[in-house]
């Protein structure tokens, strides 16, 4: 990135220079998710803002409510953070034991980022989720979230795929489908109280 | 057993065990000189064992022994469990799906490889499919009956996760020490290492995942059927696997040890189908439908009084 006078060393620049760069590096990022392309961007200037916020957002738009006290319900706030940085770093253990050339927090920034689309899977569910139940309001919210499904694989498996050697490929790319598979389950049976 | 016994057919069932686990091992003749380093199977009779295999000589797979093990605090050790390619783990699932009774899933299909990949993935699919068509059961018998209510069922899932994985790892654990414990009585076969018992254990899980998959049909006798025919793939693979390290023992210890193992899967496979596709409750009426259904002229007549005034 082309950024004029970075003078770190300079104490006379009050600006908030750091938090903006962050926030740009991260729309840059959403942007090749959405868009993905064969490049470098992710992997080169990794960092964890982006999925940490993308798993709060889910976590807190999958969560039961306070008055649901029923013990069968959806997940908790917990069990969404659990599942989604647990999932992350095991699929990385698994991909680095494999024999892959990735870095660990390369992979888990890939895996976070790629939540973009199921998170706006999510949004969209609730939206349609206030208009009337039924058949209908079934079909397009399953219709949403296979294809963010289908582009959260797409996207991840662009940026991953290279780093395995060609007759491992399937072994690393097949958790992640379980992976995102598992997330897009719980937001297709997430139920308003 | 008598010493005589022992030494006429000895050499024999020795190289063929080798030759069985070690595939590219190498047997030369006696009068061949073994080069520095190696370690191969002489055999004393018949000259066609080495002829054909001079060039592999050089590969004896007996070198494995000697290969330096990384200590187990190091990446590189556990990464070892992990050296299989994709066609190798499609290979070995293909081996659970089909056992046959001459066909050891150890010595044909793992060769002294166990991967670590196979059980730990299956094992994931398995609990995450369980917990999915449990819930998937109840959207289906919802749309059938509208007074049943429908929930998630989150927990279900960590239930399914618990499960699976304390069976796939504590099982062959407590096998590989029965096993172990009872190899005194056995000297010529070596029991299996720990890593090769829950790697059978694992590949043998798969079976369930489409069996899993089927019982989301609503048809009883088909789901029995179902789960009748997923054991006996899966409790078949066991025994045939099993049947050379226990057949030289006792024949009580035998028949315990193969009866336990076959016991433990069906536990397994009849909790599983109770309690994640348990039949549901039908007493679930909403209370609205009962207030709306009163018809207007049963109204207590003290009503209209108060709404005149």
């Amino acid at each position: 990135m082309a950024e004029a006078a970075e003078s770190p060393g300079d104490p006379g620049t009050a600006t908030p220079r750091p938090l903006m760069r962050d926030l740009k590096a991260v729309g840059k990022k959403f942007m090749h998710v959405l868009y993905p392309r064969k490049s470098n961007t992710l992997l080169r200037d990794w960092d964890l803002w982006g999925p940490l916020i993308l798993c709060v957002t889910l976590a807190l738009m999958l969560q039961r409510g306070s008055v649901d006290s029923e013990k069968d319900g959806g997940p908790q706030f917990a069990e969404v953070f659990v599942i989604v940085w647990f999932g992350a770093v095991t699929i990385t253990l698994n991909s680095k034991l494999l024999g892959g050339n990735i870095s660990f927090f390369q992979s888990l920034c890939v895996l976070g980022y790629c939540i973009l689309p199921l998170t706006v899977a999510m949004l969209v569910c609730r939206l349609v989720l206030l208009a009337e139940l039924g058949p209908i309001n079934f079909m397009v919210r399953l219709f949403v979230v296979i294809v963010m499904f289908a582009w959260s694989i797409v996207a991840s498996t662009a940026f991953l795929a290279d780093s395995q050697p060609p007759n491992r490929k399937a072994l690393a790319v097949y958790p992640v489908f379980l992976f995102y598979f598992v997330i897009s389950w719980m937001i297709l049976t997430f139920t308003p109280q | 057993m008598a010493a005589a016994d022992e030494l006429a057919f000895h050499e024999f069932e020795e190289a063929t065990n080798l030759l069985a686990q070690t595939p590219d091992a190498a047997t030369t003749r006696s009068d061949q000189l073994t080069p520095q380093g190696h370690v191969a199977v002489v055999m004393d009779s018949g000259g066609s064992y080495g002829a054909e295999d001079e060039v592999e000589s050089d590969k004896a797979a007996l070198l494995q022994e000697e290969k330096q093990q990384p200590g187990f605090w190091t990446f590189g050790y556990y990464q070892s469990f992990f050296d299989v390619d994709t066609s190798q783990v499609l290979d070995r699932i293909k081996g659970s799906l089909l056992p046959r009774p001459g066909h050891n899933f150890v010595r044909h299909h793992l060769r002294n490889r166990p991967d670590l990949y196979g059980p730990f993935w299956i094992c994931a699919t398995l609990a995450f499919v369980l917990a999915i068509t449990g819930n998937l059961t109840l959207v289906l018998a919802q749309r059938r009956d509208p007074s049943i209510h429908y929930s998630p069922q989150f927990h279900k899932v960590t239930v399914a996760g618990i499960t699976i994985y304390c069976y796939a790892w504590l099982v062959p654990l407590a096998l590989w020490g029965f096993l172990r414990w009872r190899r005194g009585v056995r000297e010529r076969v070596g029991p299996y290492t720990f890593l090769e018992t829950v790697c059978v254990y694992g590949y043998s899980l798969f079976v369930f995942i489409p069996t899993v998959v089927l019982w989301l049909i609503p048809v009883p006798w088909l789901q029995w059927l179902f789960g009748a025919l997923a054991l006996a793939l899966s409790a078949a693979g066991l025994v045939f696997t099993l049947w050379p390290v226990v057949r030289e023992d006792t024949r009580l210890a035998a028949t315990v040890l193969l009866s336990t193992v076959v016991l433990l899967h069906a536990l397994l496979a009849m909790g599983c189908k109770f309690y994640f596709f348990q039949p549901l409750p039908l007493e679930h009426v909403a209370p609205p439908h009962q207030a709306t259904s009163q018809p207007p002229n049963t109204l207590p007549p003290t009503l209209p009084r108060s709404m005149a005034t």
